[in-house]
């Protein structure tokens, strides 16, 4: 198929950017996103152009480097898949494709789709961990844990930081983010003593760097890849709000 | 004279550890923070290690290439993390986990480690679920445990197809902790590009800031490399597109013998390749081998769709020649009979390059429920790459190129030959010998961290207490740095016509035809000769946009591809030395009448510490005699 890109370049932080066009023949509807990326960048650079930046590593969905906006929606139209893991197949031949960089106030912009999103692991430093010092845990049987528990922690825990619930959001809220990791820890016993502590530091945190609140209009949760729930949201006001009730 | 020390204890095997702890030395908790150790890479290995160290008290600095500590390529792992808890009561003890990696290794890994790897499993398993790592449970609270291939007993831990992400989301909550109080500095977007020697110990390396292209020197008094596996000199592969073999590298040029490059691992469940344009294999769990049957059509080029092919027209080719542990072999004998059923015309899909990998037979009998529970985020991943869910139709699945069972060599408190330079998780050889049994990589590299470094390195530290922290103006900074920058110089000013990733490609193909799955004497030779070609092409005609002092993918990528030149001419070379079939490395001059590995312990049975001699210089061949002292060598047989 043949397909029109209009990619967001810039080239560092300090310049400013602006879209460029792409024609792009010959794209198999088997290539993944980022493959036809590839491909482009290759014939960028046969032309003496240079190829455009872009974050990736895994290439199956895990890592959460591979943010971007794509035509209007963050990881492309397919619900619940990162960049690399969308497929040509859902584009049609002759489409044109906007490629934009995450654009979020707390997300600054490095190089073309590369933005910098250090503001997550500033929040999580702020307290997303539970506190025990290395060899001085129990037997991991002597904490028993409800299977419900468990699974829920999980589905909260499988959150990959790739910031789409930021870049979807009108506010740039990290809302779901910081619930799914509240949720995730507020499941289990371990690490209870903290809860209040790890909720408002957190949102305190977030505050700080720039994000915006949550007025509940669930683009995020539309647009995560995940599946992260809202319902974490409403987890972490009421943890939020109990921790508050005893100030 | 060797120069090999492998430091193993004295004593029973269950001791060694326990009473080789007792005689490490210590460093007073003051004298701590005036020590500074560098940690490259924030993996299970490089994550657990610089938490451990920072909570010690030690002043950490940690590296990584990723934005994030939690992106590392551990967060790949799906299918599980070992220890030898015995929840399941099916009998399970440290030496079976012992016995069967070694077994599993083929009788190629040390004692004595592999041992200490199974004994402190456990406690990596408490230490994660302290951190509040959500492993699967039972109903009644506590942890549940499957069955991984090549063992009878359930004691993988697993968190859905997650496990990776989850312990690593937990090792990362607990390096967070220490970055926030300060005693951990991290370094991310940043690539070691060398190592700095200073009176012959490491005291320091050079990076490159990806971001702004600045060469940095970083200085401490002990490196740690944590920087992962070098799976990728495949191109294709199971592994993360950026993970590579130059820290490594770099440090075996410095004089780091590298061990065992040959050992590589196929792993047989991969997607296979489906098109030309593909940057990467994924990797379907083995796991899935716990309910899933592996077949093919008993007729050559059979063209019908798997579910019209009758039950007595399939052959469930591992159930018919490994009835005892039938789809739960191991990797390496998977892989092999896969490519076996292929190469005889078997093989199924658009290119007879796939087997079938079928969840009909435990559907029926579980329900869809169940095994949807089990494998729901594995499945949905294959349906997303093929368009086809294997609820319905069996899975393709080929062997790719995955896990590396070489690299630096280390002695048993995990240093390199380089006093000061210590190499943990899959960076270093030690653990797995030929053939890495499921589930205990992820094991090894937060026991290395946890568990075992901390101890080590601080009585390496403890007589280095009194050396001032390492001044980076010294001429051996000046010049490491001074090579670094004209490489990147050089690389940059060739411009010829051929991207970097065009050479991985073709490097990767001549590594996959002729030192993959199988091996022999003259497709090792060719390969040697077909790669210096390719390398002495790639100094001619390579091009790389852009330029050094910004961010810049193509020369990351040129700076890898150079260094996995080098090390595929190390890779064959071991392999070609190693004149016996073990594990994964699969010579054909050396098999059994029925097919199967045939060892030579008589003249095999050491680790291959290579010595670097210089550019364009033959290595030199170190051997450590492997002693088995407390199991006796069996021939490998899951029939
Ligand atoms: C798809 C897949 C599935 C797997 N499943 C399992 C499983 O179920 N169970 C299991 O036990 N094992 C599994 N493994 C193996 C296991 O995941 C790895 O062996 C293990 O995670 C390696 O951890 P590590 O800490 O050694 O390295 P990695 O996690 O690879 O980390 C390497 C780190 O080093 C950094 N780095 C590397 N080079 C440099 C440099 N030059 N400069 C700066 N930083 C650098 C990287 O940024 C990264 O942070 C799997 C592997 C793959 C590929
Ligand atoms: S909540 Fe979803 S969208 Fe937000 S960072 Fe996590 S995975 Fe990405
Ligand atoms: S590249 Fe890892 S999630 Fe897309």
């Amino acid at each position: 198929m043949n397909i029109k890109l209009k990619i967001w370049r810039q080239p560092n932080a300090k310049s400013k950017g602006r879209f460029e066009t792409y024609p792009l023949n010959d794209v198999s509807s088997e290539m993944s996103f980022l493959e036809m990326l590839d491909y482009l960048n290759n014939s960028l650079i046969k032309e003496g152009k240079e190829p455009v930046a872009f974050e990736h590593d895994c290439r199956e969905g895990i890592c959460g480097s591979c943010g971007m906006y794509i035509s209007g929606r963050p990881h492309g139209p397919q619900h619940k898949t990162t960049t690399c893991e969308l497929r040509m197949r859902e584009f049609k031949d002759g489409q044109t494709i906007t490629v934009e960089p995450w654009r979020a106030a707390a997300f600054p912009i490095i190089k073309d789709l590369i933005v910098d999103r250090n503001a997550f692991d500033k929040i999580m430093q702020s307290g997303g961990f539970i506190s025990i010092n290395t060899g001085a845990a129990q037997d991991a049987n002597s904490i028993l844990v409800p299977k419900k528990n468990a699974d829920e922690a999980f589905d909260s825990a499988s959150c990959i930081g790739c910031g789409a619930c930021v870049a979807a959001c009108k506010n740039s809220s990290a809302m779901l983010f910081i619930s799914a990791k509240v949720t995730h820890l507020a499941q289990f016993p371990q690490g209870r003593t903290e809860a209040e502590i790890r909720v408002k530091n957190m949102v305190a945190k977030m505050e700080e760097l720039g994000f915006g609140g949550c007025t509940n209009t669930r683009a995020c949760e539309a647009e995560c890849p995940k599946g992260i729930s809202i319902s974490n949201i409403a987890k972490l006001n009421r943890e939020f709000f109990v921790a508050k009730l005893k100030d | 004279m060797s120069k090999l020390n492998s430091k193993i204890p004295d004593g029973p095997l269950a001791d060694k550890w326990t009473n080789h702890k007792a005689s490490l030395k210590l460093v007073n908790p003051a004298n701590k923070g005036k020590l500074d150790i560098i940690v490259i890479g924030t993996g299970l290995g490089g994550s657990s290690s610089a938490s451990t160290l920072g909570e010690l008290g030690y002043n950490v600095k940690v590296f990584s290439y990723q934005d994030s500590p939690r992106r590392a390529h551990s967060v790949a792992a799906q299918g599980g993390i070992n220890a030898a808890k015995n929840y399941k009561n099916d009998n399970d003890s440290i030496y079976r986990l012992f016995y069967d990696m070694l077994k599993g290794g083929d009788f190629r890994a040390r004692e004595a480690n592999v041992y200490r790897a199974a004994e402190v499993s456990n406690l990596v398993i408490d230490h994660y679920t302290a951190l509040g790592v959500p492993f699967a449970r039972d109903y009644g609270g506590t942890i549940d445990n499957r069955s991984f291939g090549g063992v009878q007993v359930s004691r993988t831990f697993y968190a859905k197809g997650q496990t990776g992400q989850q312990c690593l989301v937990g090792a990362y909550s607990a390096l967070t902790r220490q970055i926030a109080k300060g005693t951990v500095t991290m370094y991310p977007r940043r690539e070691m590009l060398d190592l700095v020697i200073v009176d012959g110990k490491a005291r320091g390396i050079i990076t490159r800031n990806l971001v702004t292209g600045e060469i940095e020197r970083h200085s401490a008094h002990a490196v740690v490399l944590a920087t992962g596996g070098y799976g990728t000199i495949y191109y294709m592969s199971t592994l993360a597109l950026n993970s590579n073999a130059s820290a490594t590298w770099k440090a075996h040029k410095k004089g780091a013998f590298f061990a065992n490059p040959s050992f590589v691992q196929i792993h047989p469940t991969s997607i296979p390749v489906l098109n030309s344009y593909q940057s990467k294999l994924t990797l379907m769990s083995e796991s899935l081998r716990n309910d899933g049957r592996v077949w093919v059509p008993k007729k050559q080029k059979d063209t019908r769709k798997p579910n019209d092919i009758p039950e007595d027209e399939r052959d469930y080719y591992l159930e018919r020649r490994y009835p005892a542990f039938g789809n739960l072999v191991p990797r390496d004998v998977a892989s092999r009979a896969a490519k076996e059923r292929c190469d005889a015309g078997f093989g199924v899909g658009s290119t007879g390059l796939s087997v079938y990998l079928d969840f009909r037979d435990a559907i029926k009998k579980k329900g869809k429920k169940v095994i949807e529970e089990n494998y729901g985020n594995l499945f949905d991943m294959y349906e997303k790459i093929s368009g086809e869910s294997p609820l319905e139709t069996p899975m393709r699945i080929y062997p790719a190129g995955h896990y590396t069972m070489g690299g630096l060599w280390v002695d048993y408190n995990l240093m390199t030959t380089i006093p000061g330079l210590f190499a943990v998780g899959e960076s270093n050889f030690s653990d797995h010998g030929a053939n890495r049994l499921g589930a205990s990589s992820l094991m090894q590299c937060s026991g290395d961290g946890y568990f075992i470094l901390p101890y080590t390195i601080t009585d390496y530290l403890a007589s280095d207490i009194k050396t001032p922290k390492i001044k980076t103006d010294s001429p051996e900074f000046e010049v490491a740095e001074k090579e670094v920058s004209e490489r990147v110089k050089k690389l940059l000013s060739i411009n010829g016509k051929e991207t970097p990733t065009s050479y991985h490609r073709r490097l990767g193909k001549i590594m996959w035809d002729y030192c993959g799955m199988v091996r022999n004497e003259e497709g090792l030779k060719k390969a040697l000769v077909l790669i210096k070609e390719l390398e002495d092409e790639f100094w001619k005609n390579l091009k790389v946009a852009g330029k050094a002092e910004e961010l810049n993918q193509e020369l990351e990528k040129a700076g890898r591809v150079m260094d996995f030149f080098e090390l595929a001419k190390l890779l064959c070379t071991d392999a070609l030395n190693r004149k016996e079939s073990c594990g994964a490395h699969f010579r054909e001059e050396s098999q059994t009448e029925t097919g199967e590995a045939k060892r030579d312990d008589n003249n095999f049975s050491y680790v291959a510490a290579w010595e670097y001699k210089g550019q364009g210089q033959e290595p030199d061949l170190h051997k450590e005699e492997l002693k088995f002292e407390y199991v006796k060598l069996q021939e490998r047989s899951y029939k």
